[in-house]
This record gives structure tokens, C-alpha cells and sequence, in this order.
């Protein structure tokens, strides 16, 4: 099953080496990790998806709770979660195209944040498979170039992921 | 004033009561060397190879319990020490290894002697630093020694580059630490606990299955008192030998690949299994879902929440201290009317015996070729099984295992999670500097002891009376025995050809050399060597060459299948 793994650490250099080393080493998978610095700076927020049977994941919180500078680990999808991600796509903008690429950016409530004569960058939020359903929506000739984020997520209501 | 981070370094080991740094000098670490001279409190000992200088503190702290220190330089100084420090890491040794780096400015640009410490060190230690300022010089040992020695103990490595041993700073060795990421639970639940004493009163076939935890956390007594009220069998992993009296009739010996039938039938059949500071590796319970066929409930008590329910599911986990939880368990139980299942625990104990009257380590004693295992046996004698037993990898290390019983904790020192070939002799060298008057032996083959041979040196420079018990089969005998039983005797480069003669080998380092060829003459030589208080002594026993380590569990087979000698 996939799960959204949000870690707390020492915002320290090494600290993601650790943690990415730790998935190599010991076979786990990783969808994809986001990490930055929190409001406190001595401290960074990482979101790791992965995949694995139940087992699995409960040895990935264990080693990462193991690890020296990671402070706290949940896994969030034991309740109820948001995930978002960000996407950018540069797509071919020219003749028919352009409206076109416009009208399919409004549907999925993105932005075009940068024009040029033959293209538009469009910026998308969303979960993963809204994302990928904007790809698969529009033709794939088109799309000259996307990057993502990966997911990063947060529990909702109460729920609080905090020193 | 201020102090120089060599200077730093070395008042650091002062303030932290170390008595031994192994090490060996190079570039990046020559200020913290000039600093080693200019004092005697830490006493350093030079080492003829950095793989040594870590098994020599490995093998110091795992006699003592104390944080083992090794010093090393930059590049292949670190590199050579990663063997050691695996090898620490596999089996949870507190350990702290300062290497020297390249200046921070040289760092990353390719530098003569310059390797990322960190980032190959990764993987197998606890933790790891890369001191940049000298000014956190001091906190991040102090941090190191922390870590190296509370929780699960692992090694620390601090790196510190060659320019931050000259910057000063004021020296104020901090009294504590506090880290907020790291605070290892010691405590055990007490509910858990609760539920683990009832589990183990209503068991009709209860067990003790002890670990390396029960060692690491001083916890022998506390052990021995919880079976005994109990009055039920236990078994010992290769990592837990002496945590348990093994001459104890309640101890059924080692079990695992190379375990005692008994202790490996036992762990297979009972209801109610208490796993204390031990982590179900391959080698303990072979394989899993062959284990799980038999319906058990377990209760694991392990101060790593990681080494719960990794290989085995486990239905009461207990996070703790070993001794803390066993002694919690052990009030309970004094406390309680509950006596057990006094009748099937008789009937549990027939059952025992019978696979013990099987007598699975039984040898031919009138052999003509001298047996492994006759030499084994005839050196518990002759130590009156008192010894501090260090050993190598392969077939000698579980012979030694097997037939050398030991009775106290700390006694048995040998590479179990990493078996690393190499380890016996400078380990010995580090148990014989903490314990200068014991009796120290280092049982080895011929192939594992020229992988650290140079520490002959060593140990003629420091005056270390070591005995080395060479069992000398001409092979590299583990892996002889998995070609013969597994590889139609194809026996694929694991002859020993063109060895050395180890008795004048012995003798050209300045020490005293033995061979001994015959069964007759074993008990004598053992005697002499022994006597020779003030000298190393090597003695090349020949072995017969086509001995295997039996009972054994094959590989993917599970535990009660294991191949018997009588079988054969």
C-alpha cells in the first residue's frame, strides 16, 4: 500500500543523505521525497511516499525513528490526510494550441505563469493524480517539458506534527 | 586559555576516562598525535594496521563494557578502519573512532589522502560527525561517547580535519547532553511487562531465548534469577555466551545454524518463547516460515524498537533496558501465588532430556588425527573454563562456541553479525591490555589468522602473553564444509597451500611457537603455553582436515531440520 511518511529532522547537512541512504540500504522503495526547512529553521519537514506491506512500513518508521538527528515520524496515513504536490508544464503554445492549452489549464484550475510566442508554463497543485490526469488529458506532443515536486502532506484538523 | 582542537581532542578522551586509544599516525591527524606525546594519561597503542587498531578497541570494550577509542588518519587510515567498524556496528559495540580529514578547504577537491569518512561510514555506524568548527570540537565528542554508549551501542565516528586540530578555542568539556532527537526509551511498559509474566505462567512449554542485549546491558544476573524462579530452559545465541551459566542443566547450549539440537528443538516446539535482547537473525532461527509453522506466542524484550517484530512478529514487544524489564518481571513474579504449569512443565522438561540424551557434540575422543573439538574441550580444562576466549571466523569459532562452556558474560569475544576473518588476534590484543593478568587465548584457523598476522608485533611491542590456538586443517573450513555438503565437493579455492611454518613465524616477531601433530600431546602443550606467563605463544595444533561443525540447520531449512553428526 502507498504511504505518506512525514519525518521531522535536524535541518543539519547529511541529515536527507541519511534518510536516502537508509531507503537504499535496506531495499525500501521511494516514490518521492520533498524536504525543506520548517518556521524553525534548526528543523526540516520531509514527506517520503513509499510502498510496502504493512511490515514494511512499520520497520521504515522504526529505522527512521532510529536514525540520530530525525526527531519525530509519522506515518499519516494511520488518519485522515491532505497531500498536494506541484507541478510545472511547459507546453507548445502555438496556433491552435494556444486556446486550447489555456482552456485545459482553467479546467484543472492551473495558472499559466509564464508566456512566450510558442509556449506556456503552466502551474498545477493538486494530489498525484489530478496531476496526472492533467497529463493524461492533454496530448502528448504537446508537453515539452514537467517537473513535480513529489507529494508533501499534513493530517488534518488537530492533528499536529510538532516538536 | 585556549586550546588547540588537537589539544581539545585528546582532553576530551582524558575527561572521558579512556585509557587506551589504538591508533595509527598519519598527515591529517599529526597535531592530535604531537598532543597523544605531550601526556600520559591516555595510554596509545600503536597498532600495524588500522583494521586492527578498531578490532583492538572492539575487543576492549566488549571485555570491559566501556566506549573502545580508535584513531586513525585521513584516507586509507579511514578506509582500513571501516572493516572494524562494521564489524562493531553488526554487533552493537560502543565505540567511539576519531579520523583525521583533509583541511576543510582541501575538502571535496580530490585531496592527497582524502576520502568522504562520512559518507562511507554511513551505513555502518550509529552516528557520524564531521566536526567543521573547533569550537563544536568538544560538544561533538562528548555527543559521540553519548550515543556510542547509551540505547542500542554502536560506533561513532568524528571526523576532523587537519586545519580545525590547529584553530583555538576555550576548552569546557560539557557535564551532559540532551539531544532532542535522540532519547532511547529504557523503561519498559509496565503493562506489557504484566502481560508478559501471565503469558509466561500459563506456558506448558516455556523457553528463554537470551541475545548479545543481555551482555550489552549487564544483565547476566538478572537473567539467571528470572529462570531460575521460573525453573525453565533457556538457550544462549552465539552473541549471548555467558550471559547465562552454560554449565547451568537449565542452559541447553547455543542454538542456530550451528546450535545444540536440543536448544534448537526446543525453540521450535514451545508455546511460549521470552526473547530477551536478541533479534531472530538468519542464523539464530533459519528459515522464518519454517519457524512460523509452529504456533507460539513470543514476548520480545529489545531496547531497539527496530529489532521487534523485523524478522518475526512478535505478540508482547517490550521496548527497554533488558535488565530493567527482567527485573520488573522478576517482582511480578515473587510476588505472584502462580506457580506455573507445574505438571506439563515436568512433562516439557522429559521432553528436554530426551532430546539432550541425543549428546549431538559427541566427537570420536579416540581419534589418531588430533579433533577440533578435542583441543576446544582440552582448553576449557586446562583455563578451568576461566579464560577470556577471543576468536576468528569459520569452523573454529564455532567449535569454540560449542565446546568451550562459558559460565561468565564478557568472556566470549568473537565477530557474529559481520563475521570478519581477522578479528581474533587484535581483538585479543585490547581484551589483554584491559586485563593484563587474566588468561587471554585467541582461537583461530590458519586462513583467518594471516588476515591480521602483523599484530604479532604489536603485541611483542606491548608485551601481550596471548595464547593463539591455531586449529590448522589445511582449509578454509567453513567454506570447505558448505562445498562439500552443498557444492559436490568441489572444494573451489578454500586450500590453504603454501603456508607459512607459524611456529618460526612465531618466532621470527620474538615470540614462542608450537606445533602439535598429535592427540597425546595436545593437554601438554596447552599446559607449557600457559605456564609461559610472560609469552606469547602460537600453537599450531594440525587438525583433521575433513572435520565438519555439526549439528547444522542448512541454509533456507528450518531449525529442526538440522544435519546431526551421527547422521552421516
Amino acid at each position: 500500500m502507498r504511504h505518506n511518511i512525514s519525518v521531522l529532522l535536524e535541518n543539519e547537512a547529511g541529515a536527507l543523505s541519511r534518510v536516502s541512504g537508509l531507503f537504499s540500504a535496506r531495499g525500501y522503495n521511494i516514490e518521492s521525497l520533498t524536504v525543506a526547512p520548517t518556521e524553525d529553521p534548526s528543523m526540516s519537514r520531509m514527506t517520503i511516499v513509499t510502498r510496502g506491506s504493512e511490515e514494511v512500513i512499520e520497520q521504515i518508521v522504526k529505522q527512521l525513528n532510529k536514525l540520530i538527528e530525525v526527531v519525530k515520524v509519522v506515518d499519516l496515513n494511520e488518519g485522515a490526510h491532505i497531500e498536494r504536490e506541484l507541478m510545472l508544464v511547459k507546453v507548445k503554445a502555438e496556433g491552435a494550441w494556444r486556446e486550447e492549452m489555456k482552456r485545459m489549464s482553467d479546467i484543472f484550475r492551473g495558472r499559466i505563469i509564464d508566456v512566450a510566442d510558442g509556449t506556456y508554463t503552466i502551474e498545477l497543485t493538486g494530489n498525484g493524480s489530478k496531476l496526472d490526469a492533467f497529463l493524461e488529458a492533454i496530448d502528448p506532443s504537446v508537453i515539452l517539458e514537467t517537473v513535480r515536486t513529489g507529494a508533501c502532506g499534513i493530517g488534518r484538523g488537530e492533528r499536529v506534527l510538532k516538536v | 586559555m585556549e586550546l588547540s582542537g588537537a589539544e581539545i581532542t585528546v582532553r576530551c578522551l582524558q575527561e572521558e576516562g579512556v585509557e587506551f586509544a589504538f591508533g595509527y599516525p598519519g598527515g591529517a591527524v599529526l597535531y592530535i598525535y604531537d598532543e597523544i606525546f605531550k601526556q600520559n594519561k591516555v595510554k596509545h597503542v600503536l597498532v600495524r594496521h588500522e583494521q586492527a587498531a578498531v578490532h583492538a578497541a572492539d575487543g576492549y570494550a566488549r571485555a570491559t563494557g566501556r566506549v573502545g577509542v580508535a584513531l586513525v588518519t585521513s584516507g586509507p587510515g579511514a578506509t582500513n578502519a571501516v572493516t572494524g567498524i562494521a564489524t562493531a556496528y553488526m554487533d552493537s559495540i560502543p565505540m567511539v573512532i576519531i579520523s583525521g580529514q583533509v583541511p576543510t578547504a582541501a575538502i571535496g577537491l580530490d585531496a592527497f589522502q582524502e576520502v568522504d569518512m562520512v559518507g562511507i561510514t554511513r551505513p555502518c555506524v550509529k552516528h557520524n560527525f564531521l566536526v567543521k568548527d573547533v569550537r563544536e570540537l568538544a560538544s561533538t565528542i562528548k555527543k559521540a561517547f553519548h550515543i556510542a554508549a547509551t540505547g542500542r551501542p554502536g560506533p561513532v565516528v568524528v571526523d576532523i580535519p587537519k586545519d580545525v586540530t590547529t584553530h583555538l578555542t576555550k576548552f569546557e568539556y560539557p557535564k551532559s547532553v540532551s539531544l532532542r532527537s535522540y532519547s532511547p526509551v529504557t523503561k519498559g511498559h509496565p503493562m506489557q511487562i504484566k502481560k508478559a509474566v501471565k503469558l509466561l505462567l500459563s506456558a506448558k512449554r516455556p523457553f528463554v531465548y537470551s541475545g548479545g542485549g543481555v551482555i550489552l546491558s549487564e544483565s547476566s544476573n538478572a537473567l539467571i534469577k528470572l529462570v531460575k524462579q521460573l525453573g525453565i530452559p533457556c538457550t544462549s545465541t552465539l552473541m549471548g555466551l555467558g550471559g547465562y551459566p552454560e554449565t547451568d542443566r537449565q542452559h541447553l547450549g547455543m542454538l542456530g545454524m550451528h546450535g545444540t539440537y536440543e536448544a534448537n528443538m526446543a525453540m521450535q516446539h514451545c508455546d511460549v518463547l521470552l526473547a530477551v535482547g536478541a533479534r531472530f537473525d538468519d542464523r539464530v532461527i533459519g528459515n522464518t516460515e519454517h519457524f512460523k509453522q509452529e504456533k507460539r506466542q513470543i514476548i520480545h524484550i529489545d531496547i531497539d524498537p527496530s529489532s521487534i517484530s523485523k524478522r518475526v512478529k512478535v505478540d508482547v514487544p517490550i521496548v527497554g533496558d533488558v535488565g530493567q524489564v527482567l527485573g520488573e518481571m522478576l517482582k511480578l513474579l515473587q510476588a505472584s501465588k502462580d506457580k506455573g504449569e507445574q505438571t506439563a512443565l515436568k512433562a516439557w522438561w522429559a521432553q528436554i532430556e530426551l532430546w539432550r540424551s541425543k549428546n549431538c557434540l559427541n566427537f570420536d575422543r579416540s581419534s589418531k588425527i588430533i579433533k577440533p573439538q578435542f583441543v576446544i574441550e582440552k582448553l576449557y580444562e586446562v583455563t578451568k573454563g576461566d579464560a577470556y576466549i577471543t576468536s576468528d571466523v569459520g569452523q573454529h569459532q564455532m567449535w569454540a562456541a560449542q565446546y568451550y562452556k562459558f559460565d561468565k558474560p564478557r568472556r566470549w569475544i568473537n565477530s557474529g553479525g559481520l563475521g570478519t576473518m581477522g578479528f581474533g588476534l587484535p581483538s585479543a590484543m585490547g581484551v589483554k591490555m584491559a586485563f593484563p593478568k587474566a588468561n587471554v587465548a585467541c582461537i583461530t584457523g590458519e586462513a583467518s589468522i594471516q588476515m591480521c598476522i602483523q599484530e604479532l608485533s604489536t603485541c611483542k611491542q606491548y608485551h601481550l602473553p596471548i595464547k593463539i590456538i591455531t586449529l590448522n586443517n589445511r582449509y578454509m573450513g567453513m567454506v570447505r564444509q558448505w562445498q562439500q555438503f552443498f557444492h559436490g565437493n568441489r572444494y573451489s579455492e578454500s586450500y590453504m597451500d603454501a603456508l607459512p611454518d607459524f611456529v618460526k613465524l612465531a618466532e621470527a616477531y620474538g615470540h614462542v611457537g608450537m606445533r602439535i601433530d598429535k592427540p597425546a600431546d595436545v593437554e601438554g602443550a596447552l599446559k607449557e603455553a600457559f605456564k609461559l606467563k610472560e609469552k606469547l605463544v602460537f600453537l599450531d595444533f594440525m587438525t583433521d582436515q575433513s572435520e565438519n561443525v555439526y549439528p547444522m540447520v542448512p541454509g533456507g531449512k528450518g531449525l529442526s531440520e538440522m544435519i546431526l553428526a551421527e547422521d552421516l
